[in-house]
């Protein structure tokens, strides 16, 4: 994929230049004043998940717009594009680490922590879903006095095991990451309150030999761990729907569409957070035009093979020849949530064709576009397999509708906040690019012979 | 300076220099030699004779605990209350594989990052090296070698001026 002979990062910069640019971001913060119109924006979103989520608890779930038959709607849906999103940060942090592709050390640390945070954004979606989510702890196996315990063999059981441990090794492989970081950006701090900060959060590395011997076995093997429990996870997530019975959902198709579907939103939102922090730091000389050109093939890659998903899966039904898989196939291309298919199609394959056009991919404002209308497919997408599936069911009896309401849009509003305020205390504390691992390419690139 | 020294520091421009000077070190007869870098330098672990990391086998163990943990949990607790859901089998193995392989994972990534800290000996307060002068430079774009005192050729001296010769830029003498 990536032209192993050509150097992604300008040679005409010094390793001790890279050092202090990438660890004065954190320490010399340059855009104060853009942060805290960021901040503020982010902040009264975050607002209003915390009023959204008290009105939920004191009224319960009747205040969002599911119902029987539609009783995953918002809750759902939203949770599986926030965990698709979160997945592309694994995969650009842990695959590209195992196959050598260098121009993920721009990327990899903003992408990682972009996971972070989406995958809580995602957790806390099937909790308020609960309806009482203090008897969460009922989903843990503990010696209960009811003499019960949880049930394995459902996949709503699976689902909380993979969501914590992803949250929880991807903490860990991220914080394992950034030890060294904290090191240079404890040996750059001259005020105190910065020392004292780097210098606890650096765990007294010293970047002796013997000590990045052991680093690198833990933190490959760790990479290496990462990425199957990616695919798993979100296969995890596609079998909540496809070990249903419910017609469109019932496929073998869904474990790889899922998990394509959710690199394909991940990579645009990793596009669109380079972008951002590119420009709003003059991070030109790190994150080069290069960096967004193989993000573009990753994404038109990733969307191509969507697509293929989409194929198969009317495929699969018209094979199928199932009444019922026909009938949700009628209902999803002509139904009343029509709009919502054919916006997904018309979001997410249409502008992405600008991307076989090397000149679109290294446009930061062309990318910009496309990966923003992906999100937007790729939500409608989620909305899509959750709503039309379920609208209508076997039985005309029970068919109903969905109209989301107030508190589900609102609610969904107050997770974009809780993702952006950690992230943005993160771009503003802790340093955004891995500098020991641009440091380590550029001086690699340096040494290569040229010509 | 100190009485007893912690060892002499080395500094050097490039991950190059540190490895010639690392060599002819090994080949005058040093052999507890240290390195400090701001990346990891290849091929420098392989000079400095330092053994091969277990992480990976610490990983091992890890992952088989946490499927083993997995395991046992589930088909424990299936035989504690058996539901009987349309007569499907109560130890239903492919159902279990999920939450199996999670905790592997699981298991296996926490062990190998403790273990990492652990050998390495992180967290910690204080080091003597972080008493030298230019070692701050070592996370930016300096490469130190390190000759530490207990070295059984160590002579401040001495060894000061084969560090000289090794092509330091500056060398210290870190106290302990």
């Amino acid at each position: 994929m990536t032209d192993r002979t050509a150097d992604i990062l300008p040679q005409d910069q010094s390793l001790g230049r890279v050092s202090d640019q990438l660890t004065g971001i954190p320490l010399h913060f340059p855009t104060r004043r853009r942060w805290w119109i960021a901040m503020i924006i982010a902040s009264a979103l975050l607002l209003l998940l915390v009023i959204s989520t008290t009105a939920l608890f004191t009224r319960g779930v009747g205040i969002w717009g599911i119902n029987i038959p539609v009783n995953w709607a918002f809750a759902i849906h939203n949770y599986v594009w926030w965990l698709g999103i979160g997945h592309a940060g694994t995969l650009i942090s842990a695959l590209l680490l195992l196959t050598g592709s260098e121009w993920r050390n721009s990327l990899n640390r903003f992408a990682e922590t972009m996971t972070l945070f989406a995958v809580i954004c995602a957790g806390i979606y099937p909790v308020l879903h609960l309806g009482r989510p203090w008897y969460l702890y009922w989903m843990f196996p503990y010696p209960a006095t009811m003499g019960i315990w949880p049930q394995f063999r459902s996949p709503l059981e699976w689902d909380i095991w993979a969501v914590l441990t992803y949250l929880t090794v991807s903490l860990a492989f991220w914080y394992t990451g950034l030890i060294p970081d904290f090191a240079a950006a404890r040996d750059r701090s001259r005020k105190r309150g910065w020392q004292i900060f780097f210098g606890i959060t650096s765990l007294g590395w010293r970047g002796s030999a013997a000590h990045w011997q052991r680093w690198q076995q833990a933190y490959r093997v760790t990479a290496g761990l990462a990425v199957p429990l990616v695919v798993s996870v979100h296969s995890e997530v596609s079998l909540l729907f496809a070990a249903g019975q419910i017609p469109g959902w019932h496929s073998t198709i869904f474990p790889p569409y899922f998990v394509l579907g959710a690199a394909f939103s991940g990579f645009a939102v990793v596009a669109i957070i380079a972008i951002a922090l590119r420009s709003l730091f003059a991070l030109g000389n790190l994150v080069t035009d290069d960096h967004l050109d193989v993000l573009g093939k990753v994404l038109l890659a990733c969307g191509l093979m969507t697509g293929y998903g989409y194929l198969f899966e009317v495929f699969d039904a018209l094979y199928s020849g199932g009444a019922h898989e026909m009938r949700t196939l009628s209902d999803r291309l002509t139904g009343a949530y029509a709009w919502t298919y054919w916006g997904a199609i018309a979001f997410n394959f249409v502008p992405l064709q600008g991307l076989w056009w090397r000149s679109v991919r290294r446009s930061g404002w062309m990318l910009l576009s496309i990966s923003i209308s992906v999100a937007i497919g790729m939500w409608l997408e989620r909305y899509m397999i959750l709503v039309t599936s379920l609208y209508r069911d076997f039985l005309v009896s029970s068919w109903g509708a969905f109209t989301p309401t107030f508190w589900d849009w609102s609610t969904y509003l107050g997770t974009i906040g809780l993702f952006l305020v950690p992230f943005l205390l993160a771009i503003r504390f802790i340093p955004m690019i891995s500098i020991f691992e641009t440091e380590e390419l550029l001086h690699k690139e340096q040494e290569r012979p040229h010509g | 300076m100190a009485e007893h020294p912690f060892g002499l520091l080395g500094e050097f421009a490039t991950p190059e220099a540190l490895l010639a000077a690392a060599r002819k070190a090994r080949e005058v007869g040093y052999r507890n030699l240290d390195a400090f870098t701001p990346f990891p330098v290849e091929g420098l672990a392989k000079v400095l004779r330092l053994p091969t990391p277990r992480i990976s086998i610490v990983g091992l163990a890890g992952g088989l605990a946490g499927a083993a943990i997995a395991l046992l949990m589930q088909l424990y607790v299936n035989y504690d209350y058996p539901l009987d859901v349309g007569g499907r089998p109560l130890y239903a193995l492919s159902a279990f594989a999920v939450v199996v392989f999670e905790l592997t994972i699981l298991v296996s990534a926490l062990a190998m990052i403790i273990a990492m800290l652990w050998q390495n000996g992180l967290p910690r307060l204080n080091h003597p090296i972080f008493s030298a002068r230019h070692i701050a430079r070592a996370s930016k774009d300096r490469f130190f070698l390190c000759v530490l005192a207990e070295d059984a050729a160590f002579d401040s001296e001495k060894t000061a001026a084969f560090l000289q010769s090794a092509g330091a830029l500056s060398v210290e003498l870190v106290s302990s």
